[in-house]
């Protein structure tokens, strides 16, 4: 075993790995993030939006300098059925400040970005050895095997992502149950920059978030999405895993029916597949949340479970660097008081608490189990496509008056159900 | 509307490092056929194969190491669900 210790070994170095290495060496603390994939993003996906404030806050107009896509401009949220869509069409043209912006991002070039700046303040990155263990002596973490290697640390910042094996090892992570997981595919399609600009009615650099509720999921909780980037769209679906088993279709086919739906189609016709990928999305919010600090170790982003669907946002990496920050700054107090056990490093329990990482997923604790109910992607679609239908269908027979056909349409998901789902949504939220 | 997706087009444009004779996700032989019908539909990468004569066959090579498998069914029929050794396996050059 090696004498040199380092501060602290990140393992992964994804959004949350790679800001802990920053924070971290720009105090100059000892520092090495181990990553398995070839580069800092190879093995990372998104769908395709960064909010930015929390790394506004610790690199100041970053957007200036980093590879990002576009600012978003435009939100969409779609209800889809097979054959309809129904959208509520936002642009936003009002001033903003940096840390109100969001962006359409890809994964492979930002994190090389970010891994860049963090060895810029002296932090150390080995790529393309997978940490194999975690090294414990007396129940207390002291460092990772890695291709054989024995490495020691004072610490260890589990950055692993949404699978965190490493953490199962640990004790730390009780492994949930795939039913309150979701499964996201997405394909990134190239197109002239100026194609997608007269598609999705944007400007050169603004862009188009926009989100999909009802068939793409077949009926499941999930939904669809497409991120407009430069040169290119990120078009994916969600789905959850919840009752995957008796589902009519693959996410594969889910997916495919999602690009060909008379919607979706014109909007990507012409353009050529660059990348196919896949990713498990943590949807339990923070009923999945592990413990998240133990004798010389701590756990950040994904792997600690930190992911906000609300439906129409989805946020997982503004949480990812927000507690990549706390987890360093947790391991910097220690590093002051030289106590790396768990009541050293208790900090990042606080910090994270004092954040919107846990206010919000505290405060949104119920939404998950209200996502499952069927009906938001099964008969609320149809009941405002019919509603828009009879609307908008002019065929000479005599009007109705638009209350009663609105309640020709309520009648039929059921005045109780949507009252109960109107109560139980509100309260959620 | 329902054109017959065919994945391994889609996995084709993909870079991978396949770590031949390696393979870092194993079936359990004869698996419950409930769970694995799960994973033929959740599979992003439609791994999972079930032939016309309703037999299975799995390969894993392809696999984008998302973990849906392992949160399904890691602990009904997956013999194995562990990352690929480092600098092999899928490689997203866009994300």
């Amino acid at each position: 075993m090696s004498e040199e210790s380092f501060d602290a070994i990140i393992v992964g170095a994804g959004l949350a790995g790679c800001v802990a290495a920053y924070v971290l060496a720009k105090e100059g603390a000892d520092v090495l993030v181990i990553e398995r994939g070839n580069f800092a993003g190879s093995k990372n996906m998104t769908g395709g939006r960064l909010y930015a404030h929390s790394l506004e806050k610790i690199i100041p107009g970053f957007a200036k300098e980093a590879p990002i896509e576009r600012k978003v401009t435009k939100e969409k949220v779609t209800f889809l059925t097979d054959d309809t869509g129904v959208t509520l069409d936002y642009h936003n043209g009002r001033e903003q400040n940096s840390t109100q912006e969001s962006y359409t991002l890809l994964r492979g070039d930002f994190d090389q970005w970010l891994m860049g700046k963090a060895e810029e303040v002296g932090a150390q990155f080995i790529t393309g050895i997978r940490v194999e263990e975690i090294l414990t002596q007396d129940g207390k973490v002291i460092g990772v095997k890695a291709d054989g290697d024995e490495l020691t640390a004072k610490s260890v910042i589990l950055a692993e992502g949404v699978n965190p094996i490493l953490g199962e090892q640990l004790g730390m992570v009780k492994r949930v149950k795939g039913d309150v997981m979701a499964v996201g595919a997405k394909e990134l399609i190239e197109l002239p920059q100026e194609v997608i600009q007269d598609r999705f009615n944007v400007s050169k650099d603004e862009g188009c978030a926009w989100l999909f509720a009802g068939s793409p999921a077949n009926g499941l909780m999930g939904g669809g999405f497409i991120y407009t980037n430069k040169n290119s769209v990120s078009l994916g679906i969600v789905c959850g895993l919840h009752d995957i088993g008796s589902s009519s279709k693959t996410v594969p086919q889910m997916l495919e029916d999602f690009k060909n739906h008379a919607m979706i189609k014109p909007l990507i016709e012409g353009g050529k597949l660059l990348e196919y990928s896949g990713h498990v999305v943590p949807e339990a919010g923070i009923n999945m949340v592990p413990k998240l600090v133990d004798d010389g170790v701590l756990i950040a982003g994904d792997a600690a479970g930190f992911c906000l669907n609300l439906g129409y946002t989805v946020r997982g990496m503004d949480l990812a660097i927000a507690s990549g920050e706390a987890a360093a700054k947790a391991v910097l107090a220690a590093r002051e008081k030289n106590d790396f056990s768990a009541e050293g490093l208790s900090s990042y329990q606080t910090l994270l608490e004092d954040s919107f990482i846990m206010k919000d997923l505290k405060l949104y604790k119920d939404l998950p189990a209200f996502m499952e109910t069927p009906r938001i992607f099964n008969q609320y679609p149809k009941m405002v496509a019919d509603i828009m239908q009879s609307m908008f269908t002019v065929d000479g027979t005599p009007s109705q008056p638009i209350r009663k056909t609105l309640m020709k349409h309520c009648k039929e998901v059921g005045y109780m159900n949507l009252i109960k789902d109107g109560i139980k949504g509100v309260t959620s939220i | 509307m329902s054109e017959i997706v065919n994945v391994d087009v889609k996995l084709g444009v993909n870079k991978f490092h396949v770590d031949e004779g390696h393979p870092h996700v194993i079936l359990k032989d004869n698996p419950d056929m409930n769970e694995y019908r799960k994973l033929v539909n959740a599979c992003p990468a439609g791994l999972y194969k079930l032939e016309d004569d309703s037999s299975i066959r799995f390969d894993s090579a392809g696999c984008l190491e998302c973990g849906t498998c392992k949160f399904l069914c890691g602990e009904t029929i997956l013999e194995k669900w562990e990352y690929p050794r480092g600098t092999f396996g899928i490689e997203y050059r866009y994300g």
